[in-house]
């Protein structure tokens, strides 16, 4: 990555995003729920932020709001990677959806849904991925026990 | 047992789109797909309509298990991501964690990760090619490649002690140095490699069966690609050199001469091809590493995380106590989050880690290839012959290690 083109994207960016801070090598910009999907917009339509890496989220467990949904893109043109952090609380986890932008968030936010229980308000098909059909709780949480079994087929006795 | 088992998938067709298609489960346990998961097709004779692409068949709580483990103790977990090339897996994690840490490893050992990256890259591509290749009846073909892979499976666990999954990466170095006449076996294998590549070369590039069933299907454009998150040999298969090796050089890559292979049109055939000439490119990469290759220590000077020496541990007090914070406590890694990527065999592969301080992750997170890769699958497979899912699906290469943690 060449250290002058990411200062001048950084300085472009940083009025269209907000404050941001740098992160091993990485811009991060931490988010209101309502600002995402704006945000993105701006990335995808002004910096060619085109490839949608990844959406996962981070259970603070004991802390305000709980959930941290951490989106990574990846702009083939700049080559430079960003990070949004949006902070939800447990009573309503939900943010917005990227599919309308992105057709890779479709299943990513299915996996995330699986795990923490996120909900992606626009994301149609919100259907178990990793996990089967009628799994109870989101494995990822940090209040769900490490031991916990959910047997589909019962065990043999 | 009473009652029936409930269906552990629901599919997303509400019904059939008309009366006389038919609505068919290929796997998730299928003779002709490597991997599990699940494809419900509605075909109309043998056109494939829609599809609906199920993984979770090989879930077992990879990123649950990692928040319970010390960061040293995550790399064997790690290997058995994408167990065809558990190398690169292992060096990803470490390098994630190494930034975390602030640790600069050492010349040999960036050396050494760089070869053997693209040994491991040989690996994969060796094996997706293969078993493409069978998938279609060409035995000989199969039989020349994977013959060749188990020299390097041979030849790696005498390096590494595993055959597939070798667990030698460590964090601020590697597990031990290169035995006596490694690299000597390294050249003679890769002068075997060429002469069999080349006979597969001769075999099917211009065999009239391989190029009818791969020319033009499968096709997918670049924006597609991108806009289903493909990367790695998918994506540049659709003419479009987007390679993390040149982009945002890691370990030596910024130091050696190589190109990147793309293809016309993004159809099963180019992605043959593309695989097909990134491991001469890796062959040709190992080769300047092996002359570039400097003598040193493999492992940093970091009493955070590298082992002491096992004499100095039964010798001496401090090393003893450090031998054991080590195992007992894990390295100790500052908080903080950091995301790596390197370019794996299918695509980008990139360890989220999350650190709050101390020997455990407070998260890992995965951002597998194959995973994405099946997120978009139904854009190859839709309108195509039911024959068709098989090489489409082979050259996706989707390995359910890594595809479902």
């Amino acid at each position: 990555m060449a250290t002058a083109d990411f200062d001048t994207l950084r300085q472009r960016l940083v009025p269209a995003a907000g404050p941001a801070s740098l992160s091993h090598g990485m811009l991060v910009f931490a988010l209101a729920p309502a600002e995402l999907m704006p945000t993105v917009q701006r990335l995808k339509g002004e910096f060619a932020f085109d490839l949608f890496l990844d959406v996962t989220a981070v259970d603070w467990l004991g802390q305000t709001p709980r959930f941290e949904v951490v989106h990574h893109f990846y702009s083939t043109v700049h080559k430079v990677r960003v990070r949004l952090k949006t902070r939800v609380s447990e009573a309503d986890p939900s943010v917005d959806s990227l599919v309308p932008l992105y057709g890779s968030a479709a299943f990513m936010e299915r996996e995330c849904h699986d795990m923490y229980g996120i909900v992606f308000r626009g994301n149609a098909d919100l259907r178990p991925i990793l996990l089967y059909e009628g799994f109870v709780g989101h494995p990822l949480r940090k209040d769900y026990p490490k031991q916990q079994e959910q047997p589909l087929v019962p065990y043999r006795t | 047992m009473d009652t029936p088992l409930a269906n552990p998938v629901r599919s997303i067709f509400e019904g059939k789109l008309r009366d006389d298609t038919v609505i068919v489960n290929i796997g998730p346990s299928h003779p002709a797909t490597h991997g599990t998961v699940q494809i419900i097709a509605e075909l109309d004779g043998e056109r494939v309509l829609r599809t609906d692409v199920h993984c979770g068949y090989l879930h077992r709580g990879f990123e649950k298990e990692c928040e319970d483990h010390t960061w040293h103790n995550l790399i064997p977990y790690v290997d058995r991501l994408n167990y065809v090339s558990a190398l690169i897996n292992d060096f990803a994690y470490c390098d994630g964690v190494e930034q975390l840490m602030g640790v600069q490893i050492t010349p040999r050992c960036r050396y050494l990760r760089t070869l053997l990256s693209e040994y491991s890259r040989l690996v994969d591509h060796l094996t997706c090619v293969a078993a493409g290749l069978m998938e279609m009846g060409a035995m000989t073909a199969f039989l020349y490649l994977v013959m060749i892979r188990d020299y390097m499976y041979e030849h790696l666990a005498a390096l590494t002690g595993a055959r597939v999954t070798h667990t030698y990466g460590r964090i601020g170095g590697l597990a031990r140095d290169l035995p006596a006449g490694w690299l000597t076996r390294l050249e003679e294998i890769l002068t075997q490699y060429e002469d069999f590549i080349a006979r597969v070369h001769a075999l099917v590039d211009r065999n009239r069966i391989f190029i009818d069933r791969l020319r033009d299907v499968g096709v997918i454009s670049t924006a597609d690609a991108l806009h289903w998150g493909y990367t790695g040999p998918i994506l540049r298969s659709t003419g479009v050199p987007r390679d993390l090796r040149k982009d945002t050089p890691y370990l030596a890559y910024a130091e050696l001469d190589f190109d990147v292979p793309v293809g016309i049109k993004g159809d099963n055939y180019d992605r043959y091809f593309v695989r097909m000439r990134e491991m001469d490119e890796s062959v040709y990469m190992m080769r300047q590493l092996m002359d570039m290759l400097p003598e040193g220590p493999i492992n940093v000077d970091d009493r955070r995380c590298t082992f002491p020496d096992k004499t100095l541990v039964y010798s001496e007090i401090e090393s003893l106590i450090n031998h054991f914070k080590l195992v007992m406590d894990g390295p100790s890694v500052p908080a903080g989050e950091a995301y790596c990527a390197h370019e794996a065999p299918n695509g980008e592969l990139g360890f989220y880690l999350v650190s709050t301080g101390g020997g455990t992750p407070y998260k890992v997170h995965v951002r597998a290839p194959s995973f994405v890769h099946m997120g978009g699958a139904h854009r190859m497979l839709d309108g195509g012959q039911l024959a068709d899912i098989v090489p489409t699906f082979g050259s996706i290469n989707m390995i359910g290690g890594e595809c479902d943690r």
